[in-house]
């Protein structure tokens, strides 16, 4: 069997985000890391290599720092990884992303794609099924668990309010929730592996069946009209109270005052 | 991008999601939204309703603010797939040609909207807190085409923590997923009656439709906290799952209900149905009570919107009390029963009167 899991570098929201003194995002005081999602979609493909035998590629397009991640994903156990970059493909949107990830993956052989649900950085959701629809295969999105039999893959389909067992034959897309798993550590002999390990690297020319309208800044139907660091609403008061009794006196006369009591 | 005479798309449609056979909510917020955008464009906002025998919920949308239903109603789309799914709404678009699309930023309109996306090829903005219509670019720029009457979409990214307008130009139909609960919905027009037109554009099954083999509900009793006036909201600091009793006392009194934040439901102590935040439900309801929650900013983006924040938590430096607007750092143990039996004998206090 050949999983290839599409994964990107996102900066690291989760830690805590560093502002600039004049209230912008401080990106480079962030680390850059492998998306949490993409990290469980991994994970799962490692594990059914571990289960049944496969081999895995990770496959991601960005700046050529983003080889940090794959170097990652081959110390945590892919076999092989390729990076996708060119000048010409930067300031794509989701549907330009998907275009360019369908063209690499057009390359390759494949029974099962696996990409994260999404990215901390966008959070849109939308490269997965993307691929999947350029591609004409099926996509099983939010997937909580992930079993093979055969030439089929059974996932749980996770919903609000429910989960679908959902059945179908390879090729096929699925789109991982981080809840999937906890994904493992890099060990140091695959850490040893990696550094030694190549990265296939790709431009633009290496894309299959793809029309350059569709590429990049210039081939993204979306365009940002306005970009900003959200204004929050400022903090209120704040209080230290010497006992219980005078928070809840604080609160039950700030009640009464907005006439909620 | 394929070629498209973007003149001859008209009209805003808004995917009427249906589960169950029964309306979800988001579809009635997306209507009342695409109301409005509608008459800025002096257009009509049409409801596309699919799924299987759900033709009686045709009148609940009318009701809502749809000017129009179209009704795609198969055997195939009894339960929602992306296949089917995707099927239906990419046909009637291209069919109708709409200029505006839609999509609740749900479970399943995160899936279907991306692949219909795709499938009809144009830009889609994900998970949108506000619709405008507007210029593009904002302010007139020498040797840009400044167009008029364009759908700007303005989302959050990066957790919450940036913000963006984005638009779709040069190519119909604008789409969009619009988060769940912040749109409003229209005071229902009671008897509205719609205009039903029915379309089928074929069904067969193909490589692309995937077997359901099972469908596990979640049981839950729990009213949904997005329709809550009142959320007594724990995060990790509550301590232990048994020890939510106090909060759900404190909801109780205020005739509200109990919510959490991601780190309780990744710790099992509650469903995730209760969960507020990026990856969990926007909340806003008239008092949010935030009681040994950090404040992380994807939890402070589901909740910011609401009408009055009170924050209890022992860390002086929590990010929460940055958004509230009454902060007290002390001991939810101490102060939540304490706070409990003090709205409790208000209450009673005003009942005797």
């Amino acid at each position: 069997m050949k999983i290839v899991v599409c994964i990107k570098q996102v900066p690291d929201t989760k830690g805590g985000v560093k502002f600039n003194p004049d209230g912008t995002l401080d990106r480079g005081a962030m680390l850059a890391i492998m998306n949490p999602d993409d990290k469980a979609g991994l994970e799962a493909a490692l594990r059914l290599k571990d289960q049944y035998g496969a081999e895995v590629t990770v496959l991601t397009m960005g700046l050529p720092k983003a080889k940090d991640i794959l170097l990652e994903a081959l110390a945590m156990g892919a076999d092989n990884a390729v990076l996708v970059t060119d000048r010409v493909l930067g300031g794509a949107d989701t549907w330009a992303t998907s275009t360019t990830i369908a063209g690499a993956l057009r390359n390759m052989d494949y029974d099962l794609i696996i990409t994260g649900r999404q990215a901390i950085d966008g959070d849109t959701a939308q490269v997965g099924p993307q691929i999947a629809e350029h591609l004409g295969i099926p996509v099983i999105s939010y997937a909580q668990d992930i079993k093979v039999d055969g030439d089929k893959v059974t996932v749980q389909r996770q919903y609000d309010d429910r989960y679908h067992v959902v059945e179908t034959k390879m090729p096929c897309l699925v789109t991982a929730l981080s809840e999937l798993n906890a994904p493992r550590y890099m060990t140091p002999g695959g850490i040893f592996d990696a550094c030694k390990a190549e990265v296939t690297t790709w431009g633009r020319a290496d894309l299959q069946d793809v029309d350059d309208g569709n590429l990049g800044l210039a081939g993204s139907p979306t365009k940002i009209a306005k970009a900003s660091d959200k204004v929050r609403k400022g903090a209120g008061e704040k209080i230290v109270p010497d006992s219980p009794e005078d928070a809840v006196s604080y609160i039950v006369g700030k009640f009464k005052e907005k006439h909620i009591i | 991008m394929v070629t498209k005479n973007i003149e001859e798309y008209k009209g805003v449609f808004v995917f009427a999601q249906q589960v169950d056979n029964e309306i979800s909510g988001i579809a009635y917020e997306l209507l009342g939204k695409g109301k409005e955008l509608a008459e800025k464009l002096s257009t009509e906002v049409t409801a596309v309703l699919i799924g299987y025998q759900v033709g009686g919920l045709a009148d609940k949308l009318a009701e809502y603010g749809a000017d129009k239903v179209i009704l795609i109603d198969d055997p195939e789309l009894e339960v929602y797939r992306t296949e089917p799914y995707a099927h239906a709404l990419a046909s009637a678009i291209n069919q109708y040609k709409p200029e505006i699309v839609l999509v609740g930023a749900t479970a399943i309109g995160r899936d279907l909207g991306p692949t219909v996306s795709a499938r009809v090829a144009t830009g889609l903005t994900a998970d949108c807190t506000v619709l405008e219509i507007g210029d593009f670019p904002l302010e007139p720029k020498p040797g840009i085409e400044q167009k008029h009457n364009q759908l700007l979409m303005t989302r959050p990214a990066f957790g919450g923590n940036t913000i963006a307008t984005i638009a779709c130009p040069d190519n119909r139909p604008q789409m969009a997923t619009v988060r769940p609960g912040v749109m409003q919905k229209i005071q229902p027009v009671a008897g509205a009656k719609a205009v039903v037109e029915e379309y089928n554009p074929g069904f067969t099954p193909n490589n692309r439709y995937v077997t359901i083999k099972e469908v596990v509900k979640a049981v839950s009793d729990t009213v949904d906290i997005m329709d809550a006036k009142v959320l007594v909201s724990g995060g990790r600091g509550v301590g232990s799952p048994e020890n939510f009793k106090i909060l759900e006392e404190l909801a109780e009194v205020m005739g509200g209900t109990v919510s959490c934040s991601r780190a309780v439901v990744d710790s099992g102590w509650k469903p995730k149905d209760l969960q507020v935040g990026q990856t969990g439900k926007t909340v806003r309801p008239k008092i949010y009570f935030a009681i040994g929650i950090s404040g992380a900013i994807q939890h402070v983006a589901g909740m910011e919107e609401s009408d009055l924040i009170v924050a209890i938590n022992k860390d002086e430096s929590a990010p929460i009390f940055d958004v509230a607007d009454y902060g007290i750092v002390g001991d939810l143990n101490k102060i939540v029963p304490q706070l409990t039996a003090a709205l409790k004998s208000e209450k009673e206090a005003k009942n005797k009167n």
